[in-house]
């Protein structure tokens, strides 16, 4: 597969960005962001409340199998520009990470391929790598001190 | 997600880290690491089946033995933190790629 998502993250610096082109028309990809059963389909979670307009707000969650939330965000949106733009704040409930804010950019290509950038503030940097970490960590948590060691000889 | 294929799932089991720290000084056949285990041949089988779908080790004949060696590009992967994090979002937007091309045709 190719990769179209790239992240940018500067080291030492609070933010991060987030960019993928679509084989999408511009149209097509800001519905996917605006439509509470569309967001549900791709992002897996249930959308308790999705208000896009200015000072909307929004909350998703995520159930296991038994029910029981295994994760919960919300945040607020500060401007909703359709085809366009979406500012908001995303906030994940009972996590150690704060509150972040997000500008998500739209952009048309062509007629049928488009641009997301989503630029990231975080509160600090440390925030910041700790976020970027998380899917890492799930994945590496068990490792070997020695397999670390093997890998930066190879580095 | 195949997670069988996925190289943090991989890792995360005791006995694929040891395989890949005893290959990772030199290839081995199947019986030579086994031979290392108190676990079942097939269970270090199906170990290894794991780590090669997920390209961390590589196969090689030699005559009639299939030699098992680590596969140092694969492994450096790992070393690279981000790449979960872009993996994560890479497999949601196409995701929402795919999703929305059903719309597109309606």
């Amino acid at each position: 597969m190719e990769r179209k998502t790239k992240i940018h993250a500067e080291e030492g610096k609070q933010e991060l960005m987030i960019t993928r082109e679509f084989d999408l028309p511009l149209e097509l990809l800001f519905r996917a962001y605006a439509e509470p059963e569309i967001v549900e389909q791709w992002m897996e979670s249930k959308v308790l409340k999705l208000e896009n307009k200015k000072h909307g707000s929004y909350q998703f969650e995520k159930t296991d199998a038994e029910g029981n939330v295994v994760f919960r965000a919300n945040g607020v949106i500060h401007e909703f520009i359709p085809n366009r733009k979406i500012t908001r704040t995303f906030e994940m409930e009972n996590a150690p990470f704060e509150v972040q804010l997000e500008f998500l950019e739209f952009e048309k290509l062509t007629d049928d391929t488009s641009k997301l950038s989503i630029h990231t503030i975080f509160r600090t940097a440390e925030l910041r790598d700790q976020l970027l970490k998380l899917p890492f960590a799930y994945g590496i948590n068990m490792a070997h001190n020695k397999l670390q060691e093997i890998v930066s000889k190879l580095k | 997600m195949n997670l069988r294929r996925d190289i943090f799932q991989a890792i995360a089991d005791p006995t694929r880290r040891a395989i890949l720290l005893l290959v990772a000084s030199q290839s081995m056949t199947a019986g030579g690491i086994a031979a290392n285990f108190d676990t079942a041949r097939p269970t270090v089988s199906k170990h290894l089946r794991i780590l090669t779908e997920c390209e961390l080790l590589e196969q090689k004949k030699n005559g009639r033995e299939i030699y098992y060696h680590l596969n140092p590009k694969k492994m450096k992967e790992i070393a690279d933190f981000i790449e979960p994090f872009r993996k994560m979002w890479d497999e949601r937007f196409n995701k929402l790629e795919a999703i929305m091309k059903k719309y597109k045709k309606k």
